[in-house]
């Protein structure tokens, strides 16, 4: 996927059935633990391309996860910005040099598993330690906190670079979802689809990212959380694509101010949002 | 079949004659109701109406009303009459009303949603269970496709005297049947990976290759296959090669007629009248269908889930042909959108594409993200009148298809 030029970041048809898949990233780093490496959005030069990384799309892709990074893609080509989306297996080392890393959602099994080999791997959470940008969406959010609710609802330990602790709850939160973005975000009222069983808490070093307005959330009135530039949400698969201000929040997270966009650039973006928001809020 | 009890035979006349009033009156092609009416009198009805036939069931994400289809076609070779849900209705009220309105049919080919699987091989006693396939599909109903899988497993352990024929290059299907006493493994092909990344078995990342895909740590593995599917030929166990020469177009269905042919072998059927007629069917529930509309012919392609788009794609005709997608997002359909994202529609470059359908404003974003150029309309009449002239080919998923199928006449 990472392969020269590629700007899209979508894999193959079906034709070459494992390509972009077993292919080892060209800027992967074998990822020696305890390796220094500078810490990444600071010392990134201006015409370094941005590295958006998706993590383990073998294990956590289930609700068109792919969605996130297309639209992040998009946005910045949209801006000029060079750009060059990474996807990384389970059999292979998390580049500690990403400047966005995308994790999707996931069944049971395999969400314990990727939260045991990203613990093993390290890089994720060195690049998050070192300032990366990070959008953890369902399984994703669940384990980038401190523990989740394994297949039994048994506590799995998770990676722990954000301050959130899930379990599982009652009911399966299945539909459409709005959610009021922290102010201190900036951002519009969020949109998109949940379908998970999780009950997630937030802890002192993190803060809610939205408060509920439709839907389940967090299970407590809050939606998703962030601390610095980790964010976690319930809002599955392509929630940047009805969202495209959250997707901003990161490219700007990441490459720091941004050009505006066209505004005809952005019509269809903005039509769905708005047609969604009618449809659900009635 | 005057050995069914009182009570069967009475659930069965209730049922019988609600399907009639049904299609009678217009509400429905009748396939559901009588089973409900009859299921109600009786629960047990399926079981007492299945009992002394030889069955197979067939499920799967992907294709099983045209492979039970071209099973049913394909069993027609036995000459003798053949029970079968035509019409996609895959509970348990279509089963009961597949079997009761073909009462003295010796076969049964009877489709099967996936979820109700475990509980039909037990009701139906089956001579064979077809497993075909297993991705992402309507994940805001369907249960997570390895949990599928899992209770697969424990049905088919459990039902030894039961041939299962099973898509070996499917590495879900290949651990679900793998329990089973018995196994008919077919190389059908798999063109949709993204669900199969991981070893069911441990979770390991699997390895693909050339000769199909193994892992590195359980050394769980494709089983070999008895049955291939190589080009448009059909390699049967004892290693004869045939021509499929299929009416039906596209990779998805020449895999689905060599596992209608295992299915149809291990009945007895003659390989080659079998063949002959699987050559006959054109058309599945108005699946594939051409229709002349507005001056112009329509195919009508449908596709539910990113695999269906997969594959529906490999059957359009040749660029620059126009297209129209039509998606919804009603009960039937799955409420979310999200798969749309799992679709790479690059593919589409170099085509006029029109968009339709309650939802196509998710297609329109879509599509942007992959650049590929698109026109708004405002149903079908609306998209004939934009495209450029020649043949349309149409996807749609399943309500918006029932749309498109209502506006052009239900011909098959």
């Amino acid at each position: 996927m990472s392969k020269h030029g590629s700007q899209n970041g979508q894999g193959s048809t079906g034709r070459e059935p494992a390509a972009g898949r077993t292919h080892v990233p060209r800027h992967a780093s074998p990822g020696q633990p305890g390796e220094a490496e500078p810490p990444v959005a600071a010392g990134r030069a201006r015409q370094d391309p941005l590295r958006i990384v998706w993590v383990y799309p073998d294990l956590l892709s289930t609700y068109g996860d792919r969605g996130n990074l297309l639209v992040l893609v998009r946005r910045a080509m949209l801006r000029g910005l060079p750009v060059e989306p990474v996807e990384v297996n389970s059999d292979q080392p998390v580049p500690r040099q990403g400047d966005i890393y995308l994790l999707g959602g996931g069944e049971d099994l395999p969400q314990i598993l990727a939260a045991r080999r990203l613990r093993a791997d390290g890089g994720l959470a060195a690049a998050a330690s070192a300032g990366a940008a990070v959008l953890a969406v369902c399984a994703g959010y669940q384990l980038v906190g401190s523990r989740f609710g394994g297949v039994e609802g048994e506590p799995v330990d998770g990676l722990d670079i954000l301050d959130v602790r899930s379990g599982r709850g009652e009911r399966r939160g299945v539909g459409e979802i709005l959610a009021d973005v922290d102010p201190a975000l900036g951002l519009p009222r969020l949109t998109g689809f949940e379908n998970h069983q999780g009950v997630t808490t937030i802890g002192a070093a993190a803060r809610p990212l939205a408060r509920v307005t439709l839907g389940v959330g967090n299970g407590d009135g809050t939606e998703g959380a962030y601390a610095g530039r980790v964010l976690g949400t319930y809002l599955h698969g392509p929630v940047l694509a009805r969202n495209p201000g959250l997707a901003d929040l990161l490219l700007g997270w990441a490459a720091g101010p941004l050009p505006p966009l066209d505004p005809a650039a952005e019509e269809w973006a903005r039509r769905l949002r708005d047609e969604r928001l009618a449809a659900v809020s009635g | 079949m005057s050995k069914l009890p009182l009570r069967a035979r009475l659930a069965t006349s209730i049922g019988g004659a609600a399907g009639t009033v049904s299609r009678l009156t217009g509400r429905g092609d009748g396939s559901v109701i009588g089973g409900v009416l009859g299921l109600r009198v009786e629960p047990d009805l399926v079981r007492l109406l299945a009992a002394g036939r030889q069955v197979v069931l067939v499920s799967g994400t992907n294709g099983k009303t045209t492979t039970t289809r071209l099973v049913t076609a394909a069993l027609g070779a036995l000459g003798q009459d053949v029970a079968t849900n035509a019409y996609g209705a895959n509970m348990e009220a279509g089963l009961a009303s597949a079997l009761g309105r073909a009462q003295n049919a010796p076969y049964a080919a009877l489709e099967v949603d996936e979820r109700f699987l475990p509980a039909m091989i037990k009701a139906t006693n089956p001579k064979a269970v077809l497993l075909l396939n297993l991705s992402r599909d309507q994940m805001d109903r369907a249960a997570e496709i390895w949990l599928t899988a899992r209770r697969w497993r424990a049905a088919v352990a459990d039902a030894p005297d039961c041939m299962v024929v099973a898509n070996a290059d499917d590495p879900l299907i290949a651990w679900a049947a793998t329990a089973a006493a018995q196994v008919t493994w077919v190389a059908a092909g798999q063109r949709w990976h993204e669900d199969s990344w991981c070893c069911p078995e441990c979770g390991s990342h699997l390895q693909r290759d050339d000769l199909g895909w193994r892992c590195g740590e359980c050394r769980f593995a494709r089983p070999r296959a008895s049955w291939v599917l190589d080009g448009d030929c059909v390699i049967d166990e004892a290693g004869r090669v045939r021509e499929l020469g299929l009416a039906l177009p596209g990779r998805a269905n020449r895999s689905n007629a060599v596992m209608a042919l295992a299915v149809a072998s291990h009945f007895g059927a003659d390989a080659e009248l079998a063949l002959a007629r699987l050559r006959q069917v054109t058309s599945v529930a108005g699946r594939y269908t051409q229709v002349q509309r507005g001056g112009r012919t329509l195919r009508l392609l449908l596709a539910k889930n990113p695999a269906g788009w997969l594959e529906a794609f490999d059957v359009l005709g040749p660029p620059p042909g126009p297209v129209l997608l039509s998606v919804n997002a009603q009960g039937p359909d799955g409420r979310d959108t999200s798969w749309l994202w799992d679709v790479d529609y690059r593919v589409l470059h170099g085509r006029p594409v029109l968009v339709a359908g309650e939802r196509r404003l998710d297609l329109a974003v879509r599509l942007e993200a992959d650049q590929v150029p698109f026109q708004l309309a405002d149903g079908l009449d609306h998209a004939i009148g934009l495209a450029p002239p020649g043949d349309l080919d149409v996807i749609a998923n399943y309500t918006a298809f029932q749309q498109i199928r209502a506006t052009t006449g239900r011909s098959q």
